[in-house]
């Protein structure tokens, strides 16, 4: 794979759905391009409804578009690939597994001996110091090191690409902090390209790259921002920096929220 | 600010509480009445035992209406040595068990079947509501008509009273499971043979345990009703023909023993089911 290839890109992606009164279609994004370099951190920001998660099912694989081109390094995305993990504001991992088996989980669709599954689950519980909790099941766990948890298990199949579908908004906010800054140093020290979607601009400002701000439905690409902030896997450090809030100020006029009377 | 969060690094994150289910009650009158829950279990049985041995005296009640219970235990001896009741007993919980087995399975089988194609679900969903209102036991003389009186009827009946319930919790289980579990495993592209064995099934399990608890003891009702409608062998038998003699002790003594068996069936299932969901936490039991 070449540089030069974007790890993902999305070429006049439109998806419609069957309007829910049975007639017609509605729809949720419309002509969306934009793409993600190899070991970049983008973050999609928007209004609810916009269809951040659709982007996301699409990349994934489990959705497919009504128009345009969904490309994971250059080829076409026609179903679930290999390439890609996918993690959501649910923990999703299985009540009845442990931890370990839990991250051993996504490697059991390929062709891994038994010890090998191990070797690779027992280093990405490592990586996200979970190596402790590894015989103890999802419920004995908190709800910060279920998500990391769910990180280890997504990054054992070692995807090119992360999607994030606001990993952190069912925590408080002082355990969403602490995580933030645990998934930017994982995902930092593993290189992995990732797509974060969140509601939370602070967070797409301290922890990507770049930023995409979504317009309402049908959801389009209005602004395309570059962070330029240093320490990208110190989202803490990035919190205390000036221009980090003259991005969020922005970002915050740009999405309306001083005019927006709904949720 | 930011120097305090980052000292407490997410390693000493506090495990959540129900990680210590051990934790003793504070001592004191709540745990004095706790450990008396027992013993006044106890007290309630003798008081029952005694009334029920000099009650039906002292109202004047006749035997063959309420018998005495040391005539219980009088007429349960004479029982075992002169009608066979070791045999009756087995053969009753012989077949509650193979239908219950049988039942089980075949309710297993169909509720996997049609909770994975939803479109014959949809096609049977009527027939399937009436079959399980219908009352089963009702069956039995016309399966008596057909095959006669031998073991069939019973256990007909028997694995139809088991069906249902545990057919019907499979569907709702594989009905609700959870979509994004389901399209989690199929984003690492997993075949769906192995989504049904590694989240269907296991997510199914809580239901089935719950419809095989129902189903044991239904079992020995539709056993029990079996036997009742004629045949030479097993409790329900020992009933109809206690009844015929008028001899009221032999009726209550087969009842009592047909509950012990719906127990001991019961209680393995139970057993199992501890096992098999060990990974829910007790407190939400
Ligand atoms: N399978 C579907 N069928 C019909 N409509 C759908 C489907 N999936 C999504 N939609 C609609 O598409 C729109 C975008 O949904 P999506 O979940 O992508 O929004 P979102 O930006 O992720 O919102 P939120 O920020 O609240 O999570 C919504 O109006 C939703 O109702
Ligand atoms: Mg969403």
């Amino acid at each position: 794979m070449s540089l030069a290839v974007p790890t993902l890109q999305l070429d006049g992606v439109t998806r419609r759905f069957p309007a829910s009164n049975g007639k017609g279609v509605f729809t949720a994004i419309e002509k969306l391009s934009f793409s993600v370099r190899h070991g970049e951190f983008v973050s999609v920001v928007g209004p609810s409804g916009c269809g951040k998660s659709t982007i996301l099912n699409l990349v994934a694989g489990l959705d497919h578009p009504s128009e345009g081109d969904v490309r994971l390094s250059g080829e076409i995305v026609t179903g679930p690939s290999s390439h890609v993990g996918f993690m959501l504001q649910k923990d999703l991992l299985l009540p009845w597994r442990t931890i370990l088996h839990n991250v051993e989980f996504g490697l059991e669709a390929r062709n891994f001996t038994p010890t090998m599954r191990r070797e690779r689950a027992f280093r990405e519980l490592r990586r996200c110091r979970l190596t402790e909790f590894a015989d103890r099941y999802p419920y004995q766990l908190s709800g910060g090191q279920r998500q990391r948890a769910a990180l280890a298990r997504t990054l054992a199949i070692e995807p090119e690409l992360v999607l994030l579908d606001e990993p952190f908004s069912a925590l408080d906010a002082q355990t969403k902090l602490v995580l933030q800054r645990s998934f930017a140093q994982t995902i930092a020290t593993s290189g992995v390209t990732t797509l974060l979607i969140t509601h939370d601009l602070s967070e797409a400002v301290t922890m990507s790259d770049r930023i995409l701000v979504m317009s309402e439905r049908p959801g389009r690409i209005v602004e395309e921002i570059d962070v330029g902030l240093p320490d990208r896997e110190n989202p803490m450090a990035r919190q205390a920096m000036p221009r980090a809030h003259e991005i969020m100020a922005h970002l915050f006029n740009a999405l309306h929220l001083d005019e927006r009377i709904e949720a | 600010m930011a120097d305090s969060i980052a000292a407490s690094s997410p390693d000493t994150a506090p495990i959540v509480a129900e990680d210590n289910p051990a934790a003793p009650p504070p001592p004191g009158r709540q745990e004095v009445r706790v450990s008396l829950l027992p013993v006044a279990s106890l007290l309630v049985l003798v008081l029952i035992l005694g009334l029920w041995q000099f009650l039906p005296t002292a109202l004047h009640v006749p035997k063959y209406i309420i018998p005495q219970l040391s005539d219980l235990v009088r007429e349960m001896g004479r029982m075992w040595q002169q009608e066979n009741l070791l045999m009756h007993s087995v053969s009753t919980a012989t077949m509650a068990c193979l239908g219950f087995a049988l039942g089980a399975l075949l309710g297993a089988v169909f509720g996997y079947l049609l909770g994975l194609s939803p479109l014959w679900e949809k096609v049977l969903s009527p027939y399937i509501l009436a079959l399980q209102i219908a009352p089963k036991v009702a069956f039995a003389p016309l399966f008596i008509m057909w095959f006669g009186y031998n073991a069939w009827p019973k256990l007909i009946v028997t694995i139809l009273v088991v069906f249902f319930p545990i057919m019907v919790n499979i569907l709702q289980a594989m009905r609700t499971v959870d979509r994004d579990l389901i399209n989690l495993a199929r984003a690492y592209n997993m075949s769906g043979r192995q989504i049904f064995w590694k989240i269907r099934f296991p997510a199914s399990i809580p239901s089935l345990m719950a419809g095989l608890r129902i189903g044991a003891t239904l079992a020995v009702i539709g056993v029990t009703v079996g036997e009742l409608m004629g045949g030479e062998i097993g409790l329900g038998f020992l009933i109809t023909y206690g009844e015929g003699q008028a001899n009221t002790a032999m009726v209550f003594d087969a009842i009592f023993v047909l509950t012990l068996i719906g127990i001991a069936m019961y209680w393995v299932v139970a057993a199992i089911e501890t096992r098999a969901l060990h990974y829910i936490p007790k407190a939400h039991h």
